[in-house]
């Protein structure tokens, strides 16, 4: 019973650092149209940047600090230069370009920092555990990971629903000319909206840091996730992306730990292990293939 | 121009080897493979207009179904033993259509799923399946798993000796003419049409009576049984497969290919190969993070010259 709860707390805090990849995301894809391969690189900049400050400074608020702006300043350059120029071309072209900025940016990393993957300590006021239940202590860290997540969705709804930038921005999702000649400039609201992206992708990579290892190529794990993530929800809902995120943290976690004692109940140890860990690296996969029969523009397709 | 290629490819191993190049063999027998699965790929991406990003899975399936079969004629273990006895083989008749086979079964499946969707989702949807046949090969322990499967050799084919890099080329290369050619009756046959008339405009193909959902899975299929053919080509070339072969840089990489020579034409992808390959050849020389610069060129390469290379030389439009 403790190890589901506490499995259940994985699920949730790896579905909260999904939301907080996809919901960038989704926004670049459903509001400019355009498919960006290079968003797992601004997460990358993020766990760097942060990686790098902290072992300077020492603190890791400063690294979180550093890393906001500097993954929203990568992003909006990205932006200027490169996808600005990518809108009103055909999704394939936006693939090559992003991915050709994919292997620029993995490879810069390994010219700066080399390939041996950096570590981030957790810091030292969120190291201990807390006991949610008693007797189940749960790292406080990641606790604070998916507290963080909560706080960035209720910030996305209020700034969607709540703001004037917000309302321009849904205004320029559904009619692009139009909100341009209202005399809104569209062309410095979609940089801001790429930097806002690229900004949630970097807190994201902050936050893995001290989870996973700091290394080039650590985007494109979570890219390929965050794309599954956003096929399930509907491309260009925040609303599904969060539904979606929690949804595929939870199948990926739990299956990677439950399946293998599920098979075990009626086949050999070996097999049984061997069948449950390839059916769980699948298991988001096979979902994905699920939801899509069922409804092909994903659960909560955005009104664009 | 056509035929000056194929004069320069088939007099290339002899040339290199005066020249005492013999690497070069290998290298030009890899560019040829690769150029096997960019065309196949252009027959979805150029001719049918669906933006594959999943393509190197039947690349990957194809080199896994040789891999598979060797390991078993190897351990003389047969592969399963109901509903009826199936041994391994190093046999190259019955390994390539097999892997070919299996490829375009998986194609058909992929296919089945991805194709009800469009444009954006179906680059996704592609990507992700790939991933997960990654993900599928990493957990295959008894293969090698992570770290891949060695052959002992490579296949056996009834008058040809594979083992000798010179003959492997000239398969590799008669293949790729023949796959060339098969292509190009297929395009312009009448299902070609049909495919083409897809890209151009689905809603009137359907307005015209065209079960344009079907049209598109066949091709897709036959595009993953020439990945899947290549793929087996290339595991018996490095004598060796792994889950890399289905990154999905790799189908990144293809892509790129297929763009940069030129798409929806048959000789570009095999140009885009060729200048490809030989470009990080070339860069690797000169530095070890070559990718550093060739990021920033596909860029512009996108930016710039979206006729590709093929549309360059011969002035003629994609």
């Amino acid at each position: 019973m403790l190890l589901i709860l506490e499995q259940l707390m994985n699920g949730l805090q790896l579905g909260v650092m999904l939301f907080l990849m996809s919901a960038g995301l989704t926004l670049v894809f459903g509001i400019m149209q355009v498919i960006n391969l290079a968003h797992g690189s601004f997460y990358m900049v993020g766990a760097y940047t942060a990686a790098t400050v902290t072992q300077l400074t020492g603190s890791f608020l400063l690294g979180l600090l550093a890393a906001l702006p500097a993954a929203a300043a990568v992003g909006m350059l990205v932006e200027a230069v490169v996808l600005r120029r990518l809108y009103s071309r055909d999704h394939l072209d936006q693939v090559l370009a992003t991915f050709g900025l994919i292997l620029f940016f993995n490879e810069l990393t390994r010219m700066i920092w080399g390939r041996q993957p950096l570590f981030m300590d957790v810091p030292d006021w969120l190291s201990g555990t807390v006991e949610l239940f008693p007797g189940a202590p749960y790292p406080s860290y990641r606790l604070a990971v998916i507290g963080m997540g909560i706080l960035v969705a209720v910030f996305l709804y209020l700034l969607f629903t709540r703001t004037r930038l917000g309302m321009q921005i849904r205004a320029g999702a559904s009619n692009r000319e139009m909100i341009a000649a209202l005399g809104v400039n569209i062309r410095f609201l979609y940089t801001l909206v790429f930097g806002l992206g690229a900004m949630l992708a970097g807190l994201a990579g902050v936050m893995a840091g001290p989870i996973l290892a700091v290394e080039a190529g650590m985007g494109e794990e979570i890219l390929i996730l965050t794309f599954v993530v956003i096929v399930i929800g509907g491309i260009g809902s925040i609303r599904g992306a969060l539904i979606a995120a929690l949804l595929v943290g939870m199948v990926d976690t739990l299956g990677r730990v439950f399946l293998p004692g599920l098979f075990r109940l009626f086949l050999p140890v070996a097999e049984a292990d061997g069948i449950g860990a390839s059916l769980a690296s699948m298991s988001v996969y096979i979902l994905m293939a699920a939801i899509l029969v069922w409804r092909p523009r994903g659960l909560f397709p955005a009104q664009i | 121009m056509l035929g000056m290629g194929l004069v320069a490819l088939v007099a290339l191993p002899p040339a290199m080897n005066a020249l005492g190049e013999t690497y070069l063999v290998s290298l030009f027998s890899r560019i040829l493979i690769y150029a096997l699965v960019a065309v196949s790929l252009d027959l979805i991406l150029g001719y049918g207009g669906m933006v594959s990003l999943g393509h190197a899975a039947f690349f990957g399936i194809g080199g896994y179904v040789v891999g598979i079969l060797a390991f078993h004629s190897y351990e003389a273990e047969p592969l399963f033993t109901w509903p009826f006895i199936f041994e391994g083989t190093e046999n190259g008749l019955l390994t390539l259509p097999l892997a070919m086979l299996v490829s375009a079964f998986f194609a058909l499946i992929i296919g089945f799923f991805s194709l009800r969707t469009t444009g954006m989702h179906f680059i996704m949807i592609t990507l992700a399946f790939a991933q997960m046949l990654y993900y599928f090969s990493v957990s295959l322990e008894a293969y090698g798993g992570d770290d891949g499967l060695s052959l002992y050799a490579r296949n056996q084919l009834p008058g040809i000796n594979l083992g000798d890099d010179d003959s492997f080329y000239y398969l590799c290369l008669g293949i790729l003419v023949i796959y060339l050619y098969v292509s190009h009756r297929l395009v312009n046959s009448r299902f070609g049409r049909v495919i083409q008339g897809v890209r151009e405009n689905e809603r009137r193909m359907q307005a015209l009576g065209f079960a344009t959902y079907r049209y598109k899975l066949v091709c897709f299929t036959i595009a993953g049984a020439g990945a899947g053919l290549a793929g087996a080509l290339i595991a018996n070339q490095t004598e060796f497969v792994s889950p890399g072969l289905m990154h999905w840089t790799r189908s990144g990489e293809i892509l790129v290919m297929v763009l940069l020579g030129g798409m929806g034409t048959l000789f570009g992808p095999v140009l885009g190969a060729i200048v490809l390959l030989l470009l990080e050849e070339v860069l690797a020389i000169y530095t070890e993070h070559w990718m550093v610069l060739l990021g920033p060129f596909l860029v512009v390469v996108v930016l710039f010259a979206k006729r590709g290379l093929y549309g360059l030389l011969t002035g003629r439009k994609p």
